[in-house]
């Protein structure tokens, strides 16, 4: 497909690095699914849907600078929606979102209804805890600071501890990938019941170039992904290494 | 069930599917992926001699009669790649090097330090990268060298990839026969430009790029016919081929062996379900493979 020409509606600071941006067209997603949104003469990125009209987006480089930096009727060009989005499965879920994260996992607890949703939300400090308040909608939420200023002061493994984790039918994560690791290794045992959302560099996004494949499997992040079961992850490359654009491998 | 098995330019294969340079080669586990998923030999991405990132995105979008890129031959340089080769190999299948350079030396370079591969393509067809690809490919006296070059530094067989963004194939793939090819690949993408109708901005990061899929098919088929009849060397057929029906039309035109590219797309088991239906097609017709390859130009002597 080519780009649509989607137009800014809504633009929302979310905290001083995490901006909302909502447009004029509403997909029918997946919670999970991305879409690649291009800042035309900057580049293009995959961002997950945090609404079905809208990305939530975090500063880290030219394109999403250029994405915070835009103004209500300024327009993108997007394509998608794409990729594998959560299962939505059990009676209670665990949600564990760290920092901007908690993006695709939001419109997950929102679909989730009847079903029992436990939030644990992570940030560095608590002005960058990220939908709090949208979270607590759908059911109880936790928090943990790095630096303590809000709720557990630590990381949201050590929060984890704090749960009788074996009651949860489902686990879904995604944030910093350090952060999935440490999850992931929690879980390692409760087979079945996890699913992640991971990050990888992207070109085509359509699962032909390679570019997001993951070791030792050759899954496509963009196209098997961005979401897979926690089983998949115990032997891959998640936590060690990742690709950069020249497909060198990257250290973590 | 009639034999897929073939032997082209040495190389044993047990089928006449080939993954393209370009398609899930950038690591090896994507190329062993491929191995696993049917493929009779697989073609890495593009190898240079220094780390390269590519083009700025968008590098693909897909279009009503094909795909658009312009990834920008986006790679580690073949230091970084040596175990990633490693790793294709366990897939247990020939695995092709795809190799790029600017000169002869550079190709010969690459080709020295990129040990272990089955056999080295070499990318004189990429249409949109400064310096590179079809930039040298056009020009016949070029790729004469270049082929030689790349024939002194390695015994594994060297395929040559070929652009078709010039006025005549045939006069390209017979410089890189004369050079010592041991087979010439046709064809690479067909240059190509989208242009975004709400802003008036080129899609691709690189403003224009190379078309793939089933609209350069006919071209493909063009080509391959053309150059069957000119070469002595085997053609490895690539173009818009999507299922056996395709594939089988290659191999009529004159490809002794196909490569998949954009297809995947659709679905990555495309290897197996190719192989299954030519398969089929071979009993039904009670051919061979070598019954098919270059028919239509029997027919047309008939």
């Amino acid at each position: 497909m080519r780009p649509m020409n989607a137009v800014i509606t809504e633009i929302i600071r979310e905290t001083p690095s995490i901006t909302t941006i909502r447009t004029d067209i509403e997909l029918d997603a997946k919670p999970g699914q991305f879409i690649m949104v291009w800042v035309r003469g900057v580049d293009e990125i995959p961002m997950a849907l945090s609404f079905s009209n809208g990305i939530t987006v975090q500063r880290v480089g030219d394109a999403t600078r250029a994405l915070s930096n835009m103004h209500v009727g300024d327009s993108i060009g997007i394509r998608g929606p794409f990729g594998k989005g959560f299962e939505i499965t059990g009676n209670r879920i665990m949600i564990i979102a760290g920092g901007v994260g908690g993006a695709p996992l939001l419109p997950l607890a929102e679909k989730a209804q009847d079903i029992e949703v436990h939030t644990l939300i992570g940030a560095k400090t608590s002005h960058e805890l990220l939908f709090e308040g949208r979270f607590s909608k759908y059911g109880v939420v936790s928090v943990a600071t790095d630096d303590g200023s809000k709720g557990y002061h630590g990381f949201l493994t050590g929060l984890m501890s704090k749960y009788e984790l074996e009651v949860f039918d489902q686990f879904y994560v995604c944030g910093p990938e350090l952060m999935m690791k440490g999850v992931l290794d929690i879980l390692h045992g409760l087979e079945g019941r996890s699913q992640f959302s991971l990050h990888r560099y992207f070109k085509c996004g359509i699962g032909v170039c390679g570019a997001c494949v993951i070791d030792p499997a050759g899954l496509r992040v963009c196209k098997d992904g961005p979401v897979f079961a926690g089983d998949v992850l115990i032997e891959s490359e998640l936590g060690k290494y990742h690709r950069d654009a020249t497909g060198r491998k990257i250290k973590l | 069930m009639p034999s897929l098995a073939l032997e082209i330019t040495g190389l044993k294969l047990e089928n006449p599917i080939i993954l393209a340079a370009g398609v899930l080669g950038t690591t090896g586990s994507s190329l062993k992926r491929m191995a696993d998923s049917g493929a009779g030999a697989v073609v890495t991405k593009s190898i240079g001699s220094e780390p390269k990132e590519g083009h700025q995105n968008p590098t693909m979008v897909k279009l009503d009669c094909g795909f658009l890129n312009a990834m920008g031959l986006p790679n580690p340089s073949y230091k970084d790649f040596q175990d990633e080769l490693a790793t294709a190999k366990q897939g247990g299948i020939p695995v092709v090097a795809s190799v790029f350079g600017a000169h002869p030396d550079e190709f010969a370079k690459i080709i020295i330090g990129l040990q272990g591969a089955d056999a080295y393509e070499l990318n004189v067809s990429c249409p949109h990268a400064t310096g590179y690809g079809a930039v040298v490919g056009t020009d016949p006296v070029l790729v004469e060298e270049i082929t030689r070059a790349a024939k002194k530094a390695t015994r594994a067989p060297v395929w040559v990839k070929l652009t078709p963004n010039v006025t005549d194939i045939v006069v390209i793939g017979e410089a890189a026969q004369k050079g010592g090819a041991d087979a010439v690949v046709a064809i690479n993408t067909v240059r190509g430009m989208a242009v975004d109708i709400h802003s008036g901005y080129p899609i691709l990061g690189n403003i224009y790029g190379g078309l793939s899929g089933q609209a350069i098919r006919p071209m493909a088929v063009k080509c391959v016919f053309d150059l069957y009849n000119a070469l002595d060397i085997p053609i490895i057929g690539v173009g818009g081929v999507g299922n056996w029906q395709d594939a089988v039309e290659m191999m009529m035109a004159g490809a002794s062996a196909v490569q998949i590219g954009s297809a995947v797309y659709d679905d990555i088991n495309i290897f197996n379900k190719i192989c299954t239906g030519l398969s089929g097609y071979l009993s039904d017709k009670n051919y061979t493979l070598h019954d098919i390859i270059g028919l239509a130009h029997r027919r047309v002597d008939q």
